[in-house]
């Protein structure tokens, strides 16, 4: 029931950390803790995390298939609308549909649309930009661009409750641990 | 891209026990980052030179000749729409010429970048992480100084735009998608698009972390939007990579698609000299031979000028100089080839073409780009050559002078003298021409300053993995 008095006050506690061995470690632990509304945070990407924190499978990849698919279909779409239906031109009889002609537009338009994808698909699921957010609010983590590695634990996590969970974060022989307002 | 790649000494320790040479060869390769460096160093070094109120006074120096020249193009655009482009030296039977010359030379600079930030990130090459971003910003500039010859060859772009964009018109006249012409508006725009994304998506991180340092108010909430409230969450580093990683994937079937696109502007004629089917590789070879010249000749004084000679070492410098020779030799292959089927083909245009090349009127150029592209390159074979900086520099810049003639070659020299003797004529540019292309350089010069003034001219955060500190020490299971 805690989490419920503290939810409006707080976002969540962060511990920060030096390096990434501990942040990996703590974040391994957190989870077998049992806390599962949680982040890491850190100046490079490490790829461990991801296993560590039980992230799911992004979607990414199938976005940029489809980004491609349709940016190939389209581009073809469009070269056999212009030299097929809106502006036929019979040059000595040759066929109109001179398909091995369009493979290079419609390449780069594949291409084009999967990189569309990729970009705007990787920021949406990321949900950025997001000018504002809780755990800015924490003065140490200016650094996390820099040189810190913070685990947060959300207070919407049910096994999260103040002390127990300050206690345990404490316990990982963080650098500090702090109240991260909402 | 995460992987740490300064595991120099295990690895030489390695070898020394079968392999003595080897070892004492690989203890000589140069670091690709200098040892000491920690996450806070990486990050002030880099960050600083953004950061920084003071500007050195050599940055002014450099960014007023680049800016004079950029004035140069703004007077050449400004003559060219008003009179149009009979002020060129064009003529019939040259009706390509500067315009189409400027354009593939500067497309092709630009693969450098891409070939540095996709290719090699593809083939795990950690030694890429301290060069990609100035690269892939020149790959940038250099596109865009190049859709400025296609574009201002239409005379009055705004009327043309209907033969090159496909959208209904009210003539209801819609574009030749036959013509390897359409192909190049769509492989350079995609191009362009592509490299943008990727370097934008490069910048992210590091516009946090000079959100999180600047001092300035300006400076915070410049960097705060373009940051996008980047926050270095696992989950978003998650799918960063992957995004990263795919648009690499899909970048380098792209790079190698675009100079082979350029090329068949010229392969799908049939004027000798251009109906080639070397062309294609012969023209992605010579364009990553160029690209990295011009990476050179940037890095050069950048490393020096900046102090950043911990970041881009020795070892790039070494890497780079023999990606030009390999290119390079690739490139001085197609010269051989080109000779070698003029001859074989029994054909006399074609004979003829490559007589005119090498004893024709324009022959001195022929020679120029031999004398530099096939011969001058073999002093890269030389440590020594490799170790000599500010020969190094100059050899670069001849480079791209060598590519710069490889294409008059092609163009000119095909163009001028054709199948038919009467229809010869020679062609000579005019100061409008070289106004055009100096302003270009300027354009390229002026971009380039200020790009490294106010944005990180090297990847901060993916230095950061190259440090000793981002290396995990213990074995983890999660």
């Amino acid at each position: 029931m805690a989490h419920e008095e503290t939810a409006p006050t707080l976002y969540g506690l962060m511990a920060e950390f030096d390096n990434p061995d501990a942040l990996l470690h703590a974040a391994e632990q957190a989870r077998l803790a049992g806390y599962r509304k949680m982040d890491a945070y850190s100046p490079i990407p490490i790829e461990e995390l991801s296993e560590a924190l039980g992230l799911p499978r992004t979607r990414l990849p199938k976005l940029v298939f489809l980004g491609g698919l349709f940016g190939g279909i389209g581009g073809y779409g469009l070269e056999y609308f212009c030299a097929v239906i809106g502006y036929p031109l019979n040059i000595g009889g040759r066929p109109l549909h001179s398909w091995p002609q369009f493979i290079p537009v419609t390449f780069e338009t594949t291409v084009l649309g999967a990189a569309l994808a990729c970009f705007v698909g990787m920021w949406a699921l990321n949900r950025l930009p997001q000018p504002y957010h809780p755990v800015f609010n924490v003065p140490a983590f200016a650094r996390a661009s820099t040189d810190r590695f913070f685990l947060c634990i959300e207070a919407v996590d049910p096994t999260f409750k103040l002390d127990a969970t300050r206690r345990f974060l404490e316990g990982l022989q963080p650098v500090g641990v702090s109240d991260v307002a909402p | 891209m995460a992987q740490p790649t300064d595991h120099r000494p295990p690895r030489v320790a390695a070898v020394a026990a079968s392999d003595p040479a080897m070892a004492e060869l690989l203890a000589r390769t140069p670091a690709v980052i200098a040892p000491g460096h920690t996450f806070e160093s990486v990050t002030d070094s880099i960050g600083h030179l953004v950061l920084s109120k003071r500007t050195p006074i050599g940055w002014f120096f450099g960014f007023a000749i680049a800016f004079a020249l950029l004035m140069v193009l703004n007077v050449t655009i400004a003559k060219l729409l008003l009179t149009g482009i009979g002020i060129w030296g064009n003529n019939i039977p040259v009706g390509w010429a500067f315009d189409i010359i400027n354009f593939v030379w500067w497309i092709g600079i630009g693969h450098a970048g891409t070939l540095i930030s996709a290719i090699l990130l593809l083939f795990r090459q950690g030694w890429r992480t301290s060069i990609n971003r100035f690269a892939e910003a020149m790959t940038l500039f250099a596109v865009a100084c190049a859709a400025m010859f296609p574009l201002l060859h239409t005379g009055r772009p705004w009327l043309a735009i209907y033969w090159l964009f496909p959208y209904p018109s009210t003539m209801g006249v819609w574009p030749q998608f036959r013509s390897p012409l359409m192909w190049d508006v769509f492989a350079v725009s995609t191009y362009g698009t592509v490299s943008a994304l990727f370097w934008f998506t490069g910048l992210v991180p590091d516009m946090a972390t000079l959100r999180d340092r600047a001092k300035s108010r300006t400076a915070q909430v410049i960097f705060g939007m373009l940051s996008l409230g980047w926050r270095g969450s696992a989950r978003h580093w998650h799918r960063y990579e992957i995004a990263y990683l795919l648009l690499a994937g899909i970048s380098t079937p792209l790079v190698l698609s675009v100079h082979s696109v350029v090329s068949f502007d010229f392969a799908v004629s049939v004027l000798p000299g251009w109906h080639a089917t070397i062309f294609p590789p012969y023209f992605v070879a010579g364009a990553i031979y160029s690209g990295f010249a011009m990476v050179m000749t940037l890095a050069i004084p950048l490393r020096k000028f900046y102090d950043l000679e911990g970041f881009i070492t020795m070892r790039h410098i070494h890497n780079m100089t023999k990606i030009m020779l390999v290119t390079g030799m690739i490139v001085a292959y197609g010269y051989a080839n080109e000779a070698f089927f003029a001859w074989f083909s029994g054909n006399k245009y074609e004979e003829f073409m490559m007589y005119n090349r090498m004893a024709g009127p324009y022959a001195v150029f022929y020679w120029a780009l031999i004398s530099i592209n096939a011969l001058m390159i073999q002093l890269f074979w030389f440590r020594s050559v490799r170790d000599n900086l500010p020969l190094l520099f100059i050899l670069s810049l001849l480079v791209n002078v060598g590519m710069w003639l490889e294409r008059f070659v092609i163009i000119v020299i095909s163009l001028s003298r054709d199948f038919l003797p009467s229809s010869w004529d020679m062609y000579a540019p005019t100061r409008w021409d070289f106004g055009m292309f100096l302003g270009t350089i300027g354009l390229f010069l002026a971009l380039f300053f200020l790009f490294i003034r106010f944005l990180p001219a090297i990847a901060i955060f993916e230095v950061r993995t190259m440090v000793p500190e981002a290396k995990l020490k213990a074995e983890h299971h999660g």
